[in-house]
């Protein structure tokens, strides 16, 4: 790393119709560096990115590029500046092989056609030069979202990037997958690009950044270099305030039995068995957490316990009641409350004040209502004590709960699946997109209602999260438990399982 | 450039904000953004563009306009003592008569469409209605009043919430699609009529074999007329029947356990079905009720004052259709639904009744409604579109500007 500046953005500032999402912005890039961008969904780290690679148009501020002020027009004119970013959410084109991904708008080409042989050629070269290993030939469709991801970094590279923007990029990937990246990060530095990483996960930060840039509600808080940074430092920055990193919870008392699956067996919509044989127990005060990379027969697995998809082969059985050909109604009624992986989609109607949301299960059930007839005025009276119990913020019963953050969206999941006392509860992915703050709060909710004796299925793609809950840890590959450990097992060995290492070493 | 008012600051994160959107979420940001805005400035701008129409011929607009507001009876409102009056409170009645159809029609679209469908069959339930009123109205003759008019509007009712049902049905078992079956049922429902009320058919009159024409109803199955002459088409107390199917509607959807799982299932069905909410027998239940708004509007139209219907009547009748300009441009509320409907009743009537060849081309006279109409689903559908230009321009607008700050 040196010294040399190759971009500085000066004094950004971006305001959207009520928020401000970046105000007097600064930051600047050195050559060869990895620069981290570390803040809370919502500070403000993808309005600037987007500015840097030409989607936004600042408000005010300037980008200097080596020194001189360049003005983006296009994602395209960024591209020919040399910067390029890979998105959160790949844009590759399944039916087409790797080779032709990265060449795509740029390609060789030879009597007017493609010319495969040298895509591949080039695309060889580049995956060579910076230890990204990916087959140019094989199709996209059909490799690891590991691999996308390097497709994608090589497309940038394809284009002549010397900034690269990487968004949340561990979010999609395995621990193992994710120390790759650091090493394929590691050579682009060592060639001198620049590395502009997005993240909002500390230990990642301080593993791999030189410097640290920290954004909050929309301003820049500090630049700090690795040296001397800690987790709970940064932490303080991003929040604010003191945060408590390290879930706090005592020795579990498992209790009876409250759910138990046995050899159970769903199909997907495609009619593909993507559970295919599990069997488990979850005790009352007890978190019993699943891990596992995502597809392999987590979301079925939880459609099923909650009666939102049939059961092919087996049974669940909650509180000791075995339930068969149960609906959604069914489930909730044995006392299983649900905390659905996505609270946009499912979790919530966006459209319906956070009165009509807590009500979501129990609207005709009294107080709410009587012979069919709905008393809004209950449901506001229970929503605002909710709002207090539970800390939601952003608004009152009347809000519409599309217009809070999405910290405030799921303690609003939370609330009524709490609220309702049940005995299972099934937390998926409790925490995904969330804020530290509001990280914080759900991990401890959670505990507090083991504690409680409720019996917790937690389901989470976050590892992190898995071993800091969890009581016992069941790993999921391919529809089937792949391992089952106590909570302090390591990290290393769950992930060896999450990729069906245990088994292709049996076998 | 003023900083953001925390008073109304959005709390979408800036991400989520700029992500900028879907059609849905653009839809659902006119829902809630409009208010009543949105929907006068539609119909401000299809009068300025029918007043240009008018224009066009040669003709002034604005007393084309004048005129149709008089046509239409809403003078009365102004001088109820003059000599205007019975001509006006005429005109007036006969516009209610239109709008009691176009609220029962409206409401027709409108709930399916709280429930996430669109039911563009409201001109076959209708029918359908029309057909079963008149059935029983002229086949049960010698019943008492009160029970004859009731048999005649429950059962033309569930007659039409039974044909909408059926695309409710195919919708929720085979995923048929609500706006096709409807249309299907519509040519269904008019070849039907042609053939009950054709040479020959079940329901042609005993009188005259000659004529396609229905038999008339029996006076025991005629509704009350409370203003005018009931031998001149007076309003008849289907007009109540209307006012309170709109509370009726709002009051379903807003304050029963079943108006709230419509809503959450036409706002988002994954979640009404995580929340245990069975979605099927909701789409089937909207589309019937929906059914049977249209089918009361059959229903109240032959007891009230048509009490019976030519084979030849039946290709003129889109009343269905102008249920769907209604409930848009109502926004699919009961407050709006109504307001349209009297808009759209008096434009009907006004344009065929107040206009006078020395102040509007004859042929236009009565089309100005369908221009109107025309224009008002044209930009209701379009308005996505017009919130769409009016973020770019602003934009744009703010690009410019910070250019300028950073050439100074």
């Amino acid at each position: 790393m040196t010294e040399e500046l190759v971009l500085e953005m000066r004094g950004i500032r971006k305001e959207f119709p009520g928020v401000l999402a970046n105000d007097d912005v600064n930051l600047d890039i050195r050559k060869g560096e990895v620069h981290a961008l570390l803040g809370e969904n919502g500070a403000g780290k993808s309005t600037l990115m987007n500015i840097l690679c030409g989607l936004y148009h600042p408000d005010a501020g300037e980008i200097l590029l080596e020194g001189k002020p360049v003005t983006f027009a296009s994602a395209r004119d960024a591209i020919q500046a040399g910067i390029g970013m890979v998105h959160q959410h790949f844009m590759l084109i399944p039916v087409m092989t790797v080779a032709e991904n990265i060449v795509l708008g740029v390609e060789p080409v030879r009597h007017g056609l493609l010319d495969e042989d040298r895509a591949e050629a080039s695309v060889r070269e580049l995956s060579e030069r910076f230890g990204l290993a990916v087959e140019p030939g094989a199709l996209v469709g059909e490799i690891t979202v590991g691999q996308e991801q390097r497709v994608e970094i090589l497309k940038s590279l394809y284009r002549g990037a010397d900034i690269l923007i990487l968004d949340e990029p561990t979010a999609v990937l395995t621990p193992q997958e994710a120390h790759e990246l650091f090493g394929i990060i590691e050579s682009l530095k060592a060639d001198g690009k620049s590395i502009i990483f997005i993240s909002h996960k500390l230990d990642e930060v301080l593993a791999i950044a030189d410097r640290i840039t920290v954004l909050r509600r929309g301003r820049k808080i500090e630049t700090v270099p690795r040296e001397g940074a800690t987790e709970a430092s940064l932490a303080r920055a991003m929040v604010g305030r003191e945060v408590l990193l390290q879930v706090e919870k005592g020795p579990s008392q498992p209790g009876e039995v409250l759910l138990a699956v046995n050899d159970l067996q769903v199909f997907d919509d495609r009619g593909i068995e993507k559970v295919r044989g599990m069997s488990f127990e979850v005790r009352a005060g007890e978190i019993v957490g699943i891990a596992g990379v995502d597809g392999n027969g987590q979301t079925e697995l939880i459609d099923a316990i909650t009666g939102l998809r049939r059961i092919a082969g087996g049974s669940v059985t909650v509180a000791g009641r075995t339930l068969e050909g149960a609906n959604a109604r069914d489930m909730l009624d044995a006392g299983v409350g649900h905390i659905p992986e996505d609270r946009q989609r499912r979790g919530l109607v966006l459209e319906f004040s956070i009165a009509e949301n807590i009500a979501l299960h129990d609207y005709a059930r009294a107080p709410n209502a009587k012979w069919g007839w709905l008393f809004p005025a209950r449901l506001i009276e229970r929503a605002r004590r909710l709002i207090v119990e539970f800390d939601v913020r952003g608004g009152g019963p009347l809000t519409r709960a599309g217009g809070l953050s999405g910290g405030n969206q799921q303690k609003l999941v939370a609330a009524r699946e709490i609220a309702r006392d049940p005995k299972v509860l099934v937390a998926a992915q409790p925490t995904r997109g969330l804020d530290v703050g509001a990280i914080e709060y759900l991990h401890r909710r959670i505990v507090t209602e083991r504690d409680h004796g409720r019996a917790v299925l937690l389901i989470s793609l976050e590892l992190d999260e898995i071993l800091s809950l969890s009581d016992r840890i069941l790993v999921i590959y391919e529809g089937r438990i792949a391992g089952e450990h106590a909570g302090d097992v390591s990290e290393q060995e769950i992930g060896l399982e999450m990729l069906g290492g245990r088994e292709q070493a049996i076998a | 450039m003023t900083g953001p008012d925390p008073r109304n600051s959005a709390p979408e994160s800036p991400e989520e904000a700029a992500s900028g959107g879907t059609l849905i979420t653009s839809l659902a940001l006119r829902q809630r953004a409009g208010g009543i805005a949105v929907p006068a400035v539609t119909v401000v701008i299809a009068f300025l563009m029918g007043g240009i129409v008018v224009l066009a011929t040669g003709h002034n607009p604005l007393i084309a306009y004048r005129d149709i507001f008089n046509g239409a009876g809403l003078n009365w409102i102004f001088h109820p003592t003059t000599s205007l009056v019975p001509t006006a409170s005429y005109n007036l009645s006969q516009t209610l008569l239109q709008t009691t159809t176009l609220i029962l029609c409206g409401l027709a679209v409108a709930f399916a469409f709280r429930c996430g469908m669109f039911n563009i069959g409201g001109q076959g339930q209708y029918f359908v209605g029309i057909y079963v009123a008149n059935w029983l109205g002229y086949d049960f003759a010698g019943m008492s009043p009160v029970p004859h008019i009731l048999l005649c509007i429950v059962a033309a009712t569930l007659a039409g919430a039974v044909w909408a049902g059926i695309a409710g049905f195919l919708k929720a078992t085979a995923g048929a699609h609500e706006v096709i079956s409807t249309i299907m049922l519509n040519w269904i429902a008019i070849w039907i009529g042609e053939w009950l009320f054709g040479d020959g058919g079940p329901l042609q009159n005993a009188a005259n074999k000659a004529v396609p024409i229905s038999n008339d109803i029996a006076n025991s199955a005629k509704l009350p007329v409370f203003w005018g002459q009931q031998q001149l088409q007076g309003l008849d107390v289907g007009f109540f029947v209307a006012i309170a199917a709109l509370v009726v509607f709002w009051a379903i959807l807003n304050r029963t356990t079943m108006g709230y799982e419509v809503r959450a299932v036409g706002f988002n069905p994954e979640a009404a079905a995580y929340g245990g909410i069975n979605v099927k027998k909701n789409l089937i239940r909207a589309m019937a009720i929906s059914g049977a708004f249209a089918g009361l509007a059959g229903a109240i139209d032959m007891t009230g004052y048509l009490y019976h219907y030519g084979q030849t009547d039946i290709p003129f009748s889109s009343v269905g259709f102008l249920g769907i300009a209604v409930a848009l441009l109502g926004r699919n509320t009961a407050a709006g639904t109504g307001a349209a409907a009297l808009l759209f009743g008096a434009l009907l009537f006004g344009t065929t009744h107040g206009l006078t060849s020395n102040v509007i081309q004859p042929e236009l006279a009565g089309n100005l409604t369908y221009i109107i109409q025309g224009l008002v689903v044209l930009f209701i559908g379009a308005d996505v579109l017009i919130l769409y230009v009016w973020n770019t321009r602003r934009k744009l607008r703010r690009a410019r500007s910070a250019e300028a700050v950073s050439a100074r």
